[in-house]
Protein backbone atom coordinates (compact mmCIF):
# COMPACT_ATOMS: atom_id res chain seq x y z
CA UNK A 1 0.00 0.00 0.00
CA UNK A 2 2.94 2.15 1.01
CA UNK A 3 4.65 1.30 -1.86
CA UNK A 4 1.68 2.13 -4.25
CA UNK A 5 1.16 5.68 -2.87
CA UNK A 6 4.91 6.77 -2.45
CA UNK A 7 5.51 7.92 -6.33
CA UNK A 8 2.24 9.90 -5.52
CA UNK A 9 3.31 11.66 -2.69
CA UNK A 10 6.55 12.79 -4.15
CA UNK A 11 4.56 14.01 -7.36
CA UNK A 12 2.20 15.74 -4.87
CA UNK A 13 5.65 17.05 -2.99
CA UNK A 14 7.33 18.22 -6.41
CA UNK A 15 4.65 20.26 -7.32
CA UNK A 16 4.12 21.81 -4.05
CA UNK A 17 7.70 22.92 -4.10
CA UNK A 18 7.95 23.88 -7.43
CA UNK A 19 4.83 25.72 -7.78
CA UNK A 20 5.57 27.94 -4.40
CA UNK A 21 8.98 28.63 -5.32
CA UNK A 22 8.28 29.59 -8.91
CA UNK A 23 5.73 32.20 -7.38
CA UNK A 24 8.23 33.11 -4.18
CA UNK A 25 11.04 33.96 -6.83
CA UNK A 26 8.62 36.76 -8.25
CA UNK A 27 9.19 38.50 -5.11
CA UNK A 28 12.95 37.31 -4.52
CA UNK A 29 13.80 38.60 -8.15
CA UNK A 30 12.21 42.02 -7.41
CA UNK A 31 13.65 42.15 -4.00
CA UNK A 32 16.99 40.95 -5.15
CA UNK A 33 17.10 43.35 -8.42
CA UNK A 34 16.13 46.27 -6.02
CA UNK A 35 19.22 45.52 -3.67
CA UNK A 36 21.78 45.51 -6.31
CA UNK A 37 20.12 48.49 -8.37
CA UNK A 38 19.99 50.38 -4.48
CA UNK A 39 16.56 50.78 -3.91
CA UNK A 40 14.16 48.91 -1.67
CA UNK A 41 11.98 47.09 -4.08
CA UNK A 42 8.55 45.27 -2.62
CA UNK A 43 8.86 46.22 0.81
CA UNK A 44 5.35 46.85 1.95
CA UNK A 45 2.84 43.88 2.20
CA UNK A 46 3.44 41.53 4.86
CA UNK A 47 6.92 41.38 6.55
CA UNK A 48 9.94 41.79 4.28
CA UNK A 49 6.86 42.50 1.39
CA UNK A 50 6.65 39.08 0.97
CA UNK A 51 3.02 39.26 1.08
CA UNK A 52 3.81 40.82 -2.53
CA UNK A 53 3.09 37.34 -3.86
CA UNK A 54 -0.23 36.96 -2.77
CA UNK A 55 -1.12 40.27 -3.59
CA UNK A 56 0.58 39.69 -7.28
CA UNK A 57 -1.89 36.10 -7.53
CA UNK A 58 -4.47 37.77 -6.54
CA UNK A 59 -4.22 40.60 -9.21
CA UNK A 60 -3.24 38.04 -12.18
CA UNK A 61 -6.56 35.64 -11.22
CA UNK A 62 -8.45 38.49 -11.02
CA UNK A 63 -7.34 40.60 -14.19
CA UNK A 64 -10.00 39.98 -17.31
CA UNK A 65 -8.62 37.40 -19.25
CA UNK A 66 -9.18 38.81 -22.94
CA UNK A 67 -8.78 36.88 -26.05
CA UNK A 68 -8.22 39.34 -28.99
CA UNK A 69 -11.19 38.44 -31.79
CA UNK A 70 -8.22 38.55 -34.63
CA UNK A 71 -6.24 35.41 -32.68
CA UNK A 72 -6.36 31.91 -33.51
CA UNK A 73 -8.14 30.84 -30.45
CA UNK A 74 -7.81 27.19 -29.76
CA UNK A 75 -3.46 27.91 -30.17
CA UNK A 76 -3.49 31.36 -28.45
CA UNK A 77 -5.13 29.31 -25.42
CA UNK A 78 -2.86 26.14 -25.80
CA UNK A 79 0.39 28.18 -25.71
CA UNK A 80 0.82 28.92 -22.35
CA UNK A 81 -0.41 25.86 -20.96
CA UNK A 82 2.63 23.86 -22.99
CA UNK A 83 5.43 26.29 -21.28
CA UNK A 84 3.82 25.51 -17.99
CA UNK A 85 3.43 21.56 -18.44
CA UNK A 86 6.99 21.01 -20.23
CA UNK A 87 8.79 23.00 -17.32
CA UNK A 88 6.72 20.90 -14.96
CA UNK A 89 7.04 17.71 -16.34
CA UNK A 90 10.44 17.88 -16.52
CA UNK A 91 11.30 17.52 -13.10
CA UNK A 92 9.52 13.80 -13.06
CA UNK A 93 13.35 13.12 -13.57
CA UNK A 94 15.10 15.62 -11.27
CA UNK A 95 16.18 13.42 -8.31
CA UNK A 96 16.06 15.98 -4.53
CA UNK A 97 17.76 13.54 -2.64
CA UNK A 98 18.26 9.55 -3.03
CA UNK A 99 15.32 7.70 -3.92
CA UNK A 100 13.73 10.89 -3.97
CA UNK A 101 13.05 11.16 -7.79
CA UNK A 102 9.68 10.67 -9.68
CA UNK A 103 11.09 8.76 -12.81
CA UNK A 104 14.59 7.53 -12.57
CA UNK A 105 14.42 6.87 -16.52
CA UNK A 106 17.66 5.52 -17.85
CA UNK A 107 17.61 8.50 -20.20
CA UNK A 108 17.14 11.41 -17.88
CA UNK A 109 19.32 14.04 -20.25
CA UNK A 110 17.61 13.00 -23.06
CA UNK A 111 14.18 13.64 -21.43
CA UNK A 112 15.14 16.94 -20.05
CA UNK A 113 16.45 18.07 -23.33
CA UNK A 114 13.11 17.06 -25.53
CA UNK A 115 11.18 18.98 -22.85
CA UNK A 116 12.69 22.13 -23.22
CA UNK A 117 12.72 21.36 -26.98
CA UNK A 118 9.18 20.70 -26.73
CA UNK A 119 8.91 23.93 -24.00
CA UNK A 120 9.66 26.46 -27.70
CA UNK A 121 6.28 25.58 -29.05
CA UNK A 122 4.68 27.63 -26.72
CA UNK A 123 6.86 31.01 -27.39
CA UNK A 124 6.44 30.52 -31.16
CA UNK A 125 3.10 29.51 -31.26
CA UNK A 126 1.94 32.39 -28.77
CA UNK A 127 3.59 34.57 -31.48
CA UNK A 128 1.73 33.35 -34.01
CA UNK A 129 -1.58 32.77 -32.98
CA UNK A 130 -1.53 36.56 -31.42
CA UNK A 131 -2.12 37.77 -35.09
CA UNK A 132 -0.04 41.01 -33.90
CA UNK A 133 3.66 41.51 -35.93
CA UNK A 134 5.15 42.22 -33.05
CA UNK A 135 4.40 39.21 -31.02
CA UNK A 136 4.94 37.17 -34.34
CA UNK A 137 8.48 38.85 -34.69
CA UNK A 138 8.90 37.60 -30.82
CA UNK A 139 8.17 33.96 -32.00
CA UNK A 140 10.52 34.13 -35.27
CA UNK A 141 13.02 35.23 -32.75
CA UNK A 142 12.38 32.85 -30.31
CA UNK A 143 12.59 29.86 -32.34
CA UNK A 144 15.29 30.65 -33.86
CA UNK A 145 17.16 31.66 -30.85
CA UNK A 146 16.01 28.16 -28.98
CA UNK A 147 16.52 26.11 -32.21
CA UNK A 148 20.08 27.41 -31.96
CA UNK A 149 21.06 27.34 -28.46
CA UNK A 150 19.48 23.96 -28.07
CA UNK A 151 22.42 22.59 -30.25
CA UNK A 152 24.95 23.05 -28.43
CA UNK A 153 23.31 22.81 -25.01
CA UNK A 154 23.11 19.17 -25.59
CA UNK A 155 26.36 18.89 -26.88
CA UNK A 156 27.99 20.62 -23.81
CA UNK A 157 26.27 18.22 -21.37
CA UNK A 158 27.72 14.85 -23.68
CA UNK A 159 31.05 15.80 -21.44
CA UNK A 160 29.13 14.85 -18.00
CA UNK A 161 27.91 11.98 -19.40
CA UNK A 162 31.13 10.68 -21.16
CA UNK A 163 32.78 11.07 -17.32
CA UNK A 164 29.72 9.71 -15.91
CA UNK A 165 29.22 6.86 -18.25
CA UNK A 166 25.23 7.21 -18.02
CA UNK A 167 22.31 9.23 -19.03
CA UNK A 168 20.85 8.96 -15.42
CA UNK A 169 20.73 12.17 -13.40
CA UNK A 170 21.07 10.03 -10.14
CA UNK A 171 24.19 8.38 -11.45
CA UNK A 172 25.47 11.34 -12.85
CA UNK A 173 25.30 12.44 -8.83
CA UNK A 174 26.74 9.71 -7.68
CA UNK A 175 29.53 9.97 -10.10
CA UNK A 176 30.79 13.04 -8.53
CA UNK A 177 31.55 11.51 -5.05
CA UNK A 178 35.47 12.35 -5.50
CA UNK A 179 35.15 15.86 -7.74
CA UNK A 180 32.28 18.00 -8.96
CA UNK A 181 32.23 17.41 -12.80
CA UNK A 182 32.90 21.39 -12.74
CA UNK A 183 36.32 21.14 -12.45
CA UNK A 184 37.21 18.89 -15.29
CA UNK A 185 34.14 20.20 -17.34
CA UNK A 186 34.32 23.83 -17.02
CA UNK A 187 34.35 24.65 -20.01
CA UNK A 188 31.13 22.18 -20.76
CA UNK A 189 29.26 24.58 -17.74
CA UNK A 190 29.82 27.95 -19.37
CA UNK A 191 28.28 26.86 -22.38
CA UNK A 192 25.46 24.95 -20.77
CA UNK A 193 25.18 27.87 -18.24
CA UNK A 194 24.53 30.47 -21.39
CA UNK A 195 22.53 28.09 -23.45
CA UNK A 196 20.17 27.74 -20.18
CA UNK A 197 20.24 31.14 -20.04
CA UNK A 198 19.19 31.14 -23.41
CA UNK A 199 16.58 28.52 -23.54
CA UNK A 200 14.86 29.95 -20.71
CA UNK A 201 14.48 33.38 -22.40
CA UNK A 202 16.29 35.41 -19.75
CA UNK A 203 18.18 38.87 -19.92
CA UNK A 204 20.26 39.03 -21.78
CA UNK A 205 18.70 36.62 -24.10
CA UNK A 206 15.38 37.86 -24.23
CA UNK A 207 15.07 39.05 -27.41
CA UNK A 208 11.68 37.48 -27.81
CA UNK A 209 9.96 39.58 -25.71
CA UNK A 210 12.59 42.58 -25.91
CA UNK A 211 10.10 44.97 -24.56
CA UNK A 212 12.01 48.68 -26.06
CA UNK A 213 11.35 47.08 -29.21
CA UNK A 214 8.71 44.77 -29.60
CA UNK A 215 6.72 46.17 -26.78
CA UNK A 216 7.05 42.58 -24.96
CA UNK A 217 7.01 40.23 -28.31
CA UNK A 218 5.16 36.96 -28.09
CA UNK A 219 2.93 38.16 -25.16
CA UNK A 220 2.38 41.24 -26.07
CA UNK A 221 -1.52 40.29 -26.40
CA UNK A 222 -1.94 37.98 -23.20
CA UNK A 223 -3.04 39.32 -20.17
CA UNK A 224 -5.19 38.49 -16.73
CA UNK A 225 -3.58 34.28 -15.86
CA UNK A 226 -2.98 33.12 -19.22
CA UNK A 227 0.09 36.13 -19.30
CA UNK A 228 0.67 34.71 -15.61
CA UNK A 229 1.37 31.39 -16.75
CA UNK A 230 4.25 32.90 -18.93
CA UNK A 231 5.61 34.73 -15.88
CA UNK A 232 5.03 31.57 -13.53
CA UNK A 233 6.48 29.12 -16.48
CA UNK A 234 9.74 31.26 -17.10
CA UNK A 235 10.43 30.46 -13.57
CA UNK A 236 9.70 27.34 -13.12
CA UNK A 237 12.38 27.23 -15.78
CA UNK A 238 14.89 29.13 -14.15
CA UNK A 239 14.24 26.55 -11.59
CA UNK A 240 14.95 23.67 -13.50
CA UNK A 241 17.92 24.75 -15.17
CA UNK A 242 19.58 26.11 -12.00
CA UNK A 243 19.01 22.35 -10.68
CA UNK A 244 19.69 20.89 -13.50
CA UNK A 245 23.34 22.83 -13.33
CA UNK A 246 23.61 21.78 -9.72
CA UNK A 247 23.30 18.13 -10.45
CA UNK A 248 25.41 17.48 -13.37
CA UNK A 249 28.20 19.70 -12.84
CA UNK A 250 28.01 20.42 -8.94
CA UNK A 251 27.15 17.17 -7.17
CA UNK A 252 23.32 17.83 -6.49
CA UNK A 253 22.95 16.58 -3.14
CA UNK A 254 26.20 15.44 -2.42
CA UNK A 255 27.87 17.50 0.49
CA UNK A 256 29.03 17.18 4.14
CA UNK A 257 26.79 16.68 7.51
CA UNK A 258 23.86 18.35 6.33
CA UNK A 259 20.99 16.78 4.74
CA UNK A 260 21.15 15.83 1.09
CA UNK A 261 17.68 17.94 0.18
CA UNK A 262 19.44 20.87 2.09
CA UNK A 263 22.65 21.15 -0.25
CA UNK A 264 20.46 20.25 -3.27
CA UNK A 265 18.37 23.25 -2.09
CA UNK A 266 21.33 25.57 -2.00
CA UNK A 267 23.07 25.02 -4.71
CA UNK A 268 20.21 25.69 -6.81
CA UNK A 269 18.95 28.84 -5.37
CA UNK A 270 22.64 29.96 -6.02
CA UNK A 271 22.14 29.57 -9.52
CA UNK A 272 18.50 30.95 -9.41
CA UNK A 273 20.46 34.16 -7.61
CA UNK A 274 23.02 34.00 -10.47
CA UNK A 275 20.17 34.45 -13.35
CA UNK A 276 18.91 37.12 -11.54
CA UNK A 277 22.25 38.73 -11.40
CA UNK A 278 22.85 38.46 -15.03
CA UNK A 279 19.37 40.44 -14.89
CA UNK A 280 20.69 42.89 -13.29
CA UNK A 281 23.75 43.25 -14.54
CA UNK A 282 24.26 42.33 -18.36
CA UNK A 283 22.76 44.22 -21.50
CA UNK A 284 20.97 42.73 -24.31
CA UNK A 285 22.92 42.04 -27.61
CA UNK A 286 21.30 42.45 -30.66
CA UNK A 287 19.84 39.27 -32.41
CA UNK A 288 22.31 38.85 -35.46
CA UNK A 289 25.24 38.92 -32.69
CA UNK A 290 23.29 36.02 -30.56
CA UNK A 291 22.92 34.34 -33.86
CA UNK A 292 26.48 34.45 -34.54
CA UNK A 293 27.69 33.89 -31.28
CA UNK A 294 25.65 31.01 -31.03
CA UNK A 295 26.75 29.27 -34.64
CA UNK A 296 30.11 30.87 -34.95
CA UNK A 297 31.83 30.28 -31.56
CA UNK A 298 30.00 28.20 -28.65
CA UNK A 299 28.92 25.71 -31.15
CA UNK A 300 33.02 25.08 -32.00
CA UNK A 301 33.44 25.42 -28.38
CA UNK A 302 30.61 22.71 -27.38
CA UNK A 303 32.36 20.16 -30.43
CA UNK A 304 35.56 20.70 -29.55
CA UNK A 305 35.08 20.64 -25.02
CA UNK A 306 33.14 16.79 -26.30
CA UNK A 307 36.11 15.85 -28.78
CA UNK A 308 38.77 16.78 -25.75
CA UNK A 309 36.82 14.97 -23.52
CA UNK A 310 36.46 11.72 -25.13
CA UNK A 311 39.95 11.68 -26.15
CA UNK A 312 41.09 12.07 -22.64
CA UNK A 313 38.80 9.80 -21.08
CA UNK A 314 39.63 7.08 -24.16
CA UNK A 315 43.26 7.72 -23.25
CA UNK A 316 43.19 7.09 -19.49
CA UNK A 317 41.24 4.06 -19.57
CA UNK B 1 2.37 -1.04 -20.86
CA UNK B 2 0.42 -3.00 -24.02
CA UNK B 3 -2.69 -0.64 -23.30
CA UNK B 4 0.02 2.60 -23.27
CA UNK B 5 1.32 1.53 -26.54
CA UNK B 6 -2.66 0.53 -28.03
CA UNK B 7 -3.94 4.10 -26.63
CA UNK B 8 -0.71 5.21 -28.31
CA UNK B 9 -0.93 4.09 -31.23
CA UNK B 10 -4.91 5.06 -31.42
CA UNK B 11 -4.24 8.38 -30.67
CA UNK B 12 -1.29 8.34 -33.31
CA UNK B 13 -3.74 7.97 -36.12
CA UNK B 14 -6.35 10.07 -34.78
CA UNK B 15 -3.73 12.55 -34.70
CA UNK B 16 -2.24 11.86 -38.28
CA UNK B 17 -6.04 11.74 -39.99
CA UNK B 18 -6.02 15.15 -38.57
CA UNK B 19 -2.90 16.40 -39.72
CA UNK B 20 -3.90 15.40 -43.21
CA UNK B 21 -7.74 16.79 -43.24
CA UNK B 22 -7.21 20.01 -41.25
CA UNK B 23 -7.00 22.81 -43.72
CA UNK B 24 -5.14 25.20 -41.62
CA UNK B 25 -1.22 24.56 -42.02
CA UNK B 26 -0.72 25.54 -38.45
CA UNK B 27 -3.05 23.33 -36.84
CA UNK B 28 -2.59 20.52 -39.50
CA UNK B 29 0.91 20.73 -38.00
CA UNK B 30 0.35 20.51 -34.26
CA UNK B 31 -1.97 17.55 -35.00
CA UNK B 32 1.45 16.19 -36.71
CA UNK B 33 3.42 17.11 -33.61
CA UNK B 34 0.51 15.12 -31.27
CA UNK B 35 1.21 12.28 -33.75
CA UNK B 36 4.71 12.63 -33.21
CA UNK B 37 4.44 12.42 -29.37
CA UNK B 38 2.30 9.44 -29.55
CA UNK B 39 4.38 7.57 -31.46
CA UNK B 40 7.34 8.59 -29.26
CA UNK B 41 5.07 7.00 -26.30
CA UNK B 42 4.41 3.98 -28.21
CA UNK B 43 8.31 3.20 -28.75
CA UNK B 44 8.63 3.71 -25.29
CA UNK B 45 6.45 1.19 -24.51
CA UNK B 46 7.79 -1.00 -26.54
CA UNK B 47 11.40 -1.12 -24.17
CA UNK B 48 13.37 1.77 -26.34
CA UNK B 49 13.14 4.95 -23.84
CA UNK B 50 16.72 6.32 -26.09
CA UNK B 51 15.07 6.44 -29.30
CA UNK B 52 11.67 7.43 -27.74
CA UNK B 53 13.57 10.44 -25.87
CA UNK B 54 15.38 11.19 -29.99
CA UNK B 55 11.79 11.16 -31.27
CA UNK B 56 10.58 13.81 -28.62
CA UNK B 57 14.07 15.69 -29.62
CA UNK B 58 14.49 15.90 -33.32
CA UNK B 59 11.35 15.35 -34.70
CA UNK B 60 8.90 16.87 -32.40
CA UNK B 61 11.33 19.19 -30.93
CA UNK B 62 13.72 20.28 -33.18
CA UNK B 63 11.80 19.76 -36.89
CA UNK B 64 8.32 20.36 -36.19
CA UNK B 65 9.74 23.69 -35.02
CA UNK B 66 11.34 24.58 -38.17
CA UNK B 67 8.15 23.40 -39.81
CA UNK B 68 6.10 25.91 -37.53
CA UNK B 69 8.48 28.62 -38.32
CA UNK B 70 8.33 28.41 -41.94
CA UNK B 71 4.73 28.43 -42.04
CA UNK B 72 4.45 31.25 -39.79
CA UNK B 73 7.11 33.17 -42.31
CA UNK B 74 4.86 32.19 -45.18
CA UNK B 75 2.11 33.28 -43.11
CA UNK B 76 -0.64 31.44 -45.24
CA UNK B 77 -3.82 33.47 -45.04
CA UNK B 78 -7.63 32.63 -46.50
CA UNK B 79 -6.32 31.94 -50.03
CA UNK B 80 -4.30 28.70 -49.00
CA UNK B 81 -7.00 27.26 -46.90
CA UNK B 82 -9.31 28.20 -49.98
CA UNK B 83 -6.97 26.24 -52.23
CA UNK B 84 -7.20 23.34 -49.62
CA UNK B 85 -10.07 22.99 -49.49
CA UNK B 86 -10.60 22.33 -52.79
CA UNK B 87 -7.78 19.74 -53.01
CA UNK B 88 -9.98 17.99 -50.28
CA UNK B 89 -12.51 16.91 -52.55
CA UNK B 90 -14.05 13.70 -52.26
CA UNK B 91 -12.87 12.66 -55.50
CA UNK B 92 -9.30 13.75 -54.64
CA UNK B 93 -8.93 11.28 -51.85
CA UNK B 94 -11.16 8.19 -52.23
CA UNK B 95 -9.08 6.28 -54.82
CA UNK B 96 -6.07 6.48 -52.51
CA UNK B 97 -7.66 6.31 -49.18
CA UNK B 98 -9.43 2.87 -50.71
CA UNK B 99 -6.05 0.92 -51.94
CA UNK B 100 -4.06 2.01 -48.67
CA UNK B 101 -7.23 0.48 -47.10
CA UNK B 102 -6.52 -2.63 -48.61
CA UNK B 103 -3.19 -2.56 -47.80
CA UNK B 104 -4.21 -1.98 -44.05
CA UNK B 105 -5.77 -5.16 -44.17
CA UNK B 106 -2.86 -7.11 -46.04
CA UNK B 107 -0.88 -5.50 -43.07
CA UNK B 108 -3.15 -6.23 -40.53
CA UNK B 109 -3.62 -9.96 -41.20
CA UNK B 110 0.15 -10.58 -41.72
CA UNK B 111 0.94 -9.12 -38.29
CA UNK B 112 -2.23 -11.47 -36.95
CA UNK B 113 -1.18 -14.30 -38.65
CA UNK B 114 2.68 -14.13 -37.59
CA UNK B 115 4.30 -14.83 -34.39
CA UNK B 116 5.32 -11.69 -32.27
CA UNK B 117 8.80 -10.24 -31.86
CA UNK B 118 7.76 -8.06 -29.34
CA UNK B 119 9.70 -8.88 -26.08
CA UNK B 120 8.62 -5.88 -24.29
CA UNK B 121 10.10 -6.70 -21.15
CA UNK B 122 13.75 -6.32 -21.85
CA UNK B 123 14.67 -2.67 -22.16
CA UNK B 124 17.22 -1.59 -24.61
CA UNK B 125 19.11 1.29 -23.24
CA UNK B 126 21.17 3.75 -24.74
CA UNK B 127 24.37 2.27 -24.31
CA UNK B 128 23.53 -1.07 -26.58
CA UNK B 129 21.98 1.60 -28.95
CA UNK B 130 25.21 3.50 -28.90
CA UNK B 131 27.19 0.14 -29.68
CA UNK B 132 24.85 -1.32 -32.18
CA UNK B 133 24.95 2.00 -33.92
CA UNK B 134 28.39 2.60 -33.67
CA UNK B 135 29.47 -1.43 -33.80
CA UNK B 136 27.52 -3.39 -36.60
CA UNK B 137 26.41 -0.10 -38.33
CA UNK B 138 28.54 2.24 -38.52
CA UNK B 139 28.72 2.50 -42.18
CA UNK B 140 25.01 3.45 -42.34
CA UNK B 141 26.02 6.29 -39.54
CA UNK B 142 28.68 7.56 -41.85
CA UNK B 143 26.41 7.49 -44.69
CA UNK B 144 24.16 9.36 -42.94
CA UNK B 145 26.67 12.06 -41.93
CA UNK B 146 27.57 12.44 -45.66
CA UNK B 147 24.48 12.66 -46.58
CA UNK B 148 23.69 15.43 -43.95
CA UNK B 149 27.13 17.27 -45.05
CA UNK B 150 26.43 17.68 -48.54
CA UNK B 151 22.88 19.00 -47.21
CA UNK B 152 24.52 21.35 -45.03
CA UNK B 153 26.88 22.40 -47.72
CA UNK B 154 24.40 22.81 -50.72
CA UNK B 155 22.09 24.78 -48.33
CA UNK B 156 25.09 27.32 -47.71
CA UNK B 157 25.76 27.60 -51.07
CA UNK B 158 21.73 28.22 -52.00
CA UNK B 159 21.97 31.16 -49.40
CA UNK B 160 25.37 32.61 -50.29
CA UNK B 161 24.02 33.10 -53.71
CA UNK B 162 21.22 34.48 -52.83
CA UNK B 163 21.96 37.07 -50.70
CA UNK B 164 24.99 38.52 -52.85
CA UNK B 165 22.02 38.25 -55.70
CA UNK B 166 19.72 40.21 -53.58
CA UNK B 167 22.66 42.53 -52.09
CA UNK B 168 23.12 43.53 -56.00
CA UNK B 169 19.36 43.88 -56.73
CA UNK B 170 19.09 45.81 -53.93
CA UNK B 171 21.75 48.17 -54.78
CA UNK B 172 20.68 49.03 -58.36
CA UNK B 173 16.84 49.33 -56.81
CA UNK B 174 17.89 51.67 -54.96
CA UNK B 175 19.94 53.68 -57.34
CA UNK B 176 17.15 53.49 -59.96
CA UNK B 177 14.85 55.25 -56.96
CA UNK B 178 17.34 57.93 -56.32
CA UNK B 179 17.74 58.76 -59.88
CA UNK B 180 14.44 58.47 -60.54
CA UNK B 181 13.54 61.23 -57.46
CA UNK B 182 16.94 63.25 -58.85
CA UNK B 183 14.63 63.45 -62.34
CA UNK B 184 11.34 64.18 -60.19
CA UNK B 185 13.75 67.05 -58.29
CA UNK B 186 14.85 68.61 -61.69
CA UNK B 187 11.40 68.25 -63.12
CA UNK B 188 9.88 69.72 -60.41
CA UNK B 189 12.66 72.49 -60.73
CA UNK B 190 12.08 73.53 -64.10
CA UNK B 191 8.61 73.78 -63.71
CA UNK B 192 9.22 77.25 -62.26
CA UNK B 193 8.68 77.06 -58.35
CA UNK B 194 12.44 76.82 -57.17
CA UNK B 195 12.09 75.17 -53.84
CA UNK B 196 15.57 72.77 -54.84
CA UNK B 197 17.61 76.14 -54.85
Amino acid sequence: MMAKFLPLLVIAVVLFVVLNLAAGLIWVERRLLALWQDRYGPNRVGPFGLGQIVADSIKLFTKEDWIPPFADKPVFVLAPAIVVATALISFAVVPFAPGFVIADLNVGILFLLAMSSLGVYSVVLAGWSSNNKYSLLGGIRASAQMMSYEVFMGLALLGVVILAGSFRLTDIVEAQRGMWFVIPQFLGFILFLIAGVAETRRLPFDLAEAESELIAGFHSEYSGMKFGMFFVGEYIGVILISATIALLFFGGWLGPVLPPAFWFGAKTMFFICLFILFRAGLPRPRFDQLMSWGWKVLLPLALINLLVTGAVVLARR
Amino acid sequence: MTTLFYLAGILAVVATLFAVTRRHAVHALLYLIVSLLAVAVDFFALGAPFVAALEVMIYAGAIMVLFVFVVMMLNLAEHAMEVERAWLKPQSWLGPALLALILLVELAYGTATSPSALSPTNSIGPKQVGVALFGSYWIGVELASLLLMAGLVGAFHLGRHAIAKEGEHHVTSTDATRTDTRSDLVHAGSGGTSHAA
